[in-house]
């Protein structure tokens, strides 16, 4: 049967009037950008949210709507809806107002973003994606904007440029390196987020979004896993653990007046390579011998409540004050994430500040080496990367970095750890000392210049596979290059997200580097008191130099 | 211009301009508002694609004087031709600039071909274009598969891991031996009634 060209799906559905007219430059700024209409593709954008999962947390406007279909079946005022709410933003929140004014396109951002080198799709240039809201503001709140529209580079909000905002705001991940260059300090993932939060006020989220607040709300934690679940997979650890070490660790839950409380993200406990990382942490408290407890109601670190709402990221966090003050703990630890410590380090402490009253929460004080951290008496949670490194430089763990012989690492610098909390020296510290080879990618791809690993802010969906690909390219790239000079094979990092998008990015580009925590590192160099003759790692692969053991 | 220059020698004279032009060609695929960016940064790290793009055609035309015979050619084709798969093209257009070499070449080198008298070379040169052509559409196809089993494995994985954790499926384990029974087979059979 011959195939009809002009069909939608078999054209990968770009315009059926596209098909037989192959234009090898398409015209862009000739009809000027404000002029050209967002073109929705497969695969560049995640699906639309399912309606019950914005009725559970009463979100507006909950529909059965698809992006690809013309009609998004808007509420009709919905152009006043996303006007005064935008209003209100300006009100509220001063960084919006300034980040509209002040941008003079200077262009220093313009090829910082990820998702614009992997594509050159000039409307993914952070000046680009801020300038499509930036004109609608314009046209509102601003004289020449009012009067000479266009000319001022002023524009209506019109049902195309809402769809425009959609598409781009969705192919942003907040990761925020474009910042960095910007010589006035304009946050663009602020934009977004706002931007965001109006798409919201539509009903137009992505499902990838939607359904982990509705199951964090509900559940505790992104994945819906419900409290004998998440018990079930950590007894599954630690029968793994128990294999491979021969200790039996044995973690607490709920427990009231533990000194500590653990908060990971859910993904550690249910999603491969984290959950190496999880039995990482589990491993690390065994051999302290800390008072610490998991909850299963706490159960999750991560907070996707950033990429809907101000309010929703509030709601969501609220819960770890809220268990560490029903558990009755002095402080929180918090395992490998990475938005998870942009909520806590840049808005927990005082969103929530009022959650700490009648709590027994003080600043952190390790039990084991003393050291209180100063640096957490806002929040009262401290990184595990910081409690680790900290452990390391008191000698209070029996480390024997060749079991990671195996192994030629570098090390991801996760957005928001690197950029929202200044957290760069620790992990690199803890991995210096529980492997041999460890090598750095070139420098403007790591620390406060890290590359996003193309799946942050609720981006790492299934359907999305080559938006991730080319977004995540100029990180792979890097990778690439220190696996072809130092032979590097694991990539190391601490985010869940990461952990979740890496395993795919390196198979597409780097195929033979593998994923992993820094914590899975450090608790296979970690010498458990006990332990058995260890053979394997925490995967069940040979340790370096017993391959030929019998029991492997 | 000597009158027994043969195309090899034209194209390896000429080589700074029709890479410059055929890179252009590559370049100009891309949305105009990117275009210069790809253009003016060689960056291997802040501008990968436009990297890629300016070393892997230079490589790929220097293979192809000299024979197309080396691996060269095809590492330099997956190295653009990966980036272009996960990009807004269709198949057509992500390898459509291997034709744009001959539209390069015969505007910079058409008048000499026919004043030398080197057709027949210059035939059998664009056959080797049209191979790569070829070439190119495989590995564009191969990195094309290799997105659909990302995709299929992620499914297959979690739909598996979900089915174990609720206790709906078994895996055998590695060291798993068949059960001795009577009746059974035996050493070199194939069937029970053998």
């Amino acid at each position: 049967m011959p195939v009809d060209l002009k069909q939608k799906d078999v054209m990968g559905g770009h315009r059926k009037d596209e098909v037989l007219d192959i234009d090898h430059s398409p015209s862009f700024f000739k009809r000027g950008w404000m002029n050209t209409p967002v073109d929705i593709l497969p695969s560049m954008h995640c699906f639309a949210c399912e309606p019950a999962r914005l009725k559970v947390v009463d979100f507006p406007n909950p529909r059965q709507w698809s992006v690809m279909d013309e009609d998004w079946k808007l509420p009709k005022d919905w152009n006043k809806i996303v006007m005064d709410a935008f209003g209100d933003r300006l009100d509220r929140f001063r960084t919006l107002k300034l980040f509209m004014d002040i941008c003079v396109r200077c262009g220093a951002c313009a090829d910082k973003c990820h998702f614009f080198i992997g594509s050159a799709d000039p409307k993914n240039m952070p000046v680009m994606r801020a300038e499509l809201i930036r004109s609608v503001y314009r046209r509102n709140y601003t004289i020449a904007g009012k009067v000479f529209g266009k000319l001022a580079g002023a524009r209506d909000l019109t049902y195309d440029v809402l769809k425009e905002w959609w598409y781009y705001l969705y192919q942003c991940s907040e990761c925020r390196r474009c910042s960095v260059f910007c010589p006035y300090g304009i946050d663009t993932a602020d934009i977004t987020i706002i931007g965001r939060e109006l798409t919201n006020l539509l009903g137009l989220n992505i499902d990838w979004i939607a359904a982990p607040v509705a199951f964090c709300y509900r559940t505790g934690n992104h994945l819906g896993i419900q409290p004998h679940a998440y018990k079930g997979m950590l007894e599954f650890f630690q029968d793994e653990l128990e294999d491979v070490t021969g200790v039996r660790v044995e973690p607490s839950y709920n427990r009231k007046g533990a000194e500590v409380l653990f908060i990971t993200p859910s993904g550690d406990v249910f999603a491969d390579p984290g959950t190496f990382t999880c039995m990482g942490y589990m491993a690390l408290f065994h051999e302290l011998g800390i008072d610490i407890t998991w909850s299963t109601y706490a159960s999750e670190g991560g907070n996707f409540g950033l990429f809907t709402s101000h309010e929703m990221m509030k709601r969501l966090n609220s819960k770890m004050y809220l268990e560490a003050k029903r558990l009755g703990v002095k402080w929180i630890l918090g395992g490998e994430c990475g938005h998870m410590w942009r909520v806590i380090n840049q808005y927990m402490a005082t969103m929530n500040y009022d959650l700490t009253e009648g709590t027994k929460l003080e600043t952190p004080v390790s039990p084991i080496t003393g050291t209180r951290f100063e640096n957490s008496s806002g929040t009262k949670m401290v990184h595990i990367c910081e409690f680790t490194a900290d452990l390391i430089r008191h000698g209070k763990l029996k480390l024997d970095p060749s079991r990671n012989d195996n192994l030629k690492v570098t090390y991801h610098d996760s957005c928001n750890p690197a950029r929202a909390m200044g957290l760069m020296e620790e992990p690199r510290y803890v991995i210096n000392n529980v492997c041999n080879h460890f090598y750095e990618m070139p420098p403007t791809t790591i620390r406060e210049q890290t590359f996003c690993c193309g799946g942050g802010s609720g981006l790492n969906a299934g359907e999305d596979v080559e938006l991730r690909m080319r977004g995540g390219l100029p990180r792979a790239n890097a990778v690439r290059y220190v696996h072809d000079k130092y032979g590097v094979n694991m990539l190391s990092c601490i985010c869940a997200i990461d952990r979740a998008v890496f395993p795919d990015l390196m198979k597409y580009w780097v195929p033979e580097c593998e994923v992993t925590g820094v914590h899975e590192m450090v608790a296979n160099a970690m010498v458990l008191e006990g332990e058995k003759k260890r053979t394997v790692d925490y995967r069940g692969e040979p340790l370096p130099g017993m391959e030929d053991a019998e029991d492997v | 211009m000597s009158s027994i220059m043969s195309l090899a020698d034209l194209l390896a004279q000429k080589k700074s301009p029709i890479v410059k032009k055929w890179c252009e060609v590559v370049v100009q695929t891309y949305p105009e508002g990117g275009q210069s960016f790809l253009k003016t940064k060689k960056n291997q790290f802040s501008n990968p694609v436009g990297h890629t793009i300016a070393e892997g055609i230079e490589s790929i035309y220097d293979e192809l004087l000299k024979g197309a015979k080396s691996d060269k050619i095809p590492l330099s084709i997956d190295n653009i031709l990966r980036v272009r798969a996960v990009q807004d093209f269709f198949p057509s257009r992500a390898v459509d600039f291997v034709f744009g070499l001959k539209k390069v070449i015969r505007k910079e080198l058409g008048k000499e071909i026919l004043k030398e008298g080197i057709s027949e070379e210059w035939a059998e040169f664009e056959s080797r274009i049209d191979d790569l052509a070829l070439l190119s559409f495989d590995v564009y196809m191969q990195c094309r598969q290799k997105v659909f089993d990302i995709r299929v494995s992620a499914v297959k994985n979690q739909s598996h891991k979900l089915l174990k954790m609720a206790g709906l499926a078994y895996d055998l384990p590695e060291n798993y031996e068949s059960p001795d029974y009577e009746g059974g087979l035996k050493e070199g059979q194939t069937h029970l009634s053998e």
